[in-house]
């Protein structure tokens, strides 16, 4: 089965790599972007074939590894 | 006074802490990242550089290596913990201190001599440091970007667990003195306990004014007098 994690930084936390990219995005003419937030994305393929329990298990991993739960906030989707 | 330095893969300056170290006789033992055994050491000290590469953020791949749970079970005997640098951003990774190391706000990698401010002089880790001092001592990295919600700044305020910040040569705590965009000015902070100590700037580049500064000498001397009492 493969899993896709979304982790995405929370609200309230500054992305300084976003306003970058929103900046480059206005310089090549894109004026109308407002807001830009970057995250990252895992795929993970996993041996187990019950649904529920892949879907806790990762979220498990984002818990205790994949997010930083201070700042990040995760998704987690069966891909396939 | 004897110490544990880990070693990660990545990490760089865990032969110039064994330097400092020596040379403020505590005697270092180096041990490595996949160890299970750790040494009986008064302090253990997590060195500043790249481990794992910074792959997923920085210091999250340590703060899950093998010895780090053995590093836990220390912290819980009340014995010492230092984070330099990297080594601070996997003290919070590991859950052992509040907060998060983000990216600096500028974008960039910071390295040069900055001042910070002694706040709290009641620590094992700042003892023989006059309270308010302002300490010259370098920093060298990207992720220095200290950030925690309210609520929990609130609490490193009340129980006086913010230890240094980033303030000018005259000890002005302010935004222009502010290398990374850190909360509040924040370079370093300890748990509840005050055992277990973070902070981004590196003393074990500035033990010796050969080496561009002293100041970060009076870390290893409060730690020194520590370890005799």
């Amino acid at each position: 089965m493969k899993l896709r994690v979304y982790v995405t930084l929370k609200k309230n936390v500054l992305d300084p790599q976003g306003s970058a990219i929103k900046n480059s995005l206005h310089n090549i003419g894109f004026k109308s972007v407002s807001d830009v937030r970057q995250g990252k994305i895992f795929e993970l393929n996993t041996n187990e074939n019950d649904e529920n329990k892949s879907l806790k298990q990762t979220e498990e991993m984002c818990k205790k590894l994949l997010a930083n739960l201070t700042i990040e906030n995760f998704k987690v989707e069966i891909a396939e | 006074m004897k110490a544990a330095v880990i070693v990660f893969p990545g990490s760089n300056c865990d032969r110039d802490i064994k330097i400092a170290l020596k040379r403020f006789n505590i005697k270092p033992i180096m041990v490595w990242h996949n160890d299970t055994f750790l040494p009986k050491v008064d302090l253990v000290i997590l060195p500043g550089g790249f481990s794992y590469g910074d792959y997923l953020r920085c210091g999250s791949i340590a703060s899950k290596s093998k010895i780090m749970s053995e590093v836990i079970k220390h912290t819980k005997k009340n014995k010492l913990v230092l984070g330099i640098c990297n080594g601070f951003q996997i003290l919070v990774e590991s859950g052992l201190l509040p907060g998060v190391l983000m990216r600096n706000h500028n974008l960039k990698f910071i390295c040069k001599n900055i001042y910070v401010k002694v706040i709290n002089n009641k620590t094992p880790f700042t003892s023989k440091i006059k309270k308010n001092e302002v300490l010259k001592i370098p920093i060298a990295h990207n992720e220095g970007n200290y950030f925690i919600d309210k609520k929990n700044l609130k609490k490193l305020k009340t129980n006086n667990q913010i230890i240094l910040q980033y303030c000018n040569e005259k000890g002005l705590v302010n935004k222009e003195s502010n290398p990374n965009g850190s909360l509040i000015n924040i370079a370093g902070i300890t748990n509840t306990t005050f055992n277990v100590f973070g902070l981004m700037p590196h003393p074990e580049r500035a033990y010796d004014s050969l080496l561009g500064g002293d100041n970060g000498k009076y870390i290893f001397n409060s730690l020194l007098n520590y370890g005799r009492n």
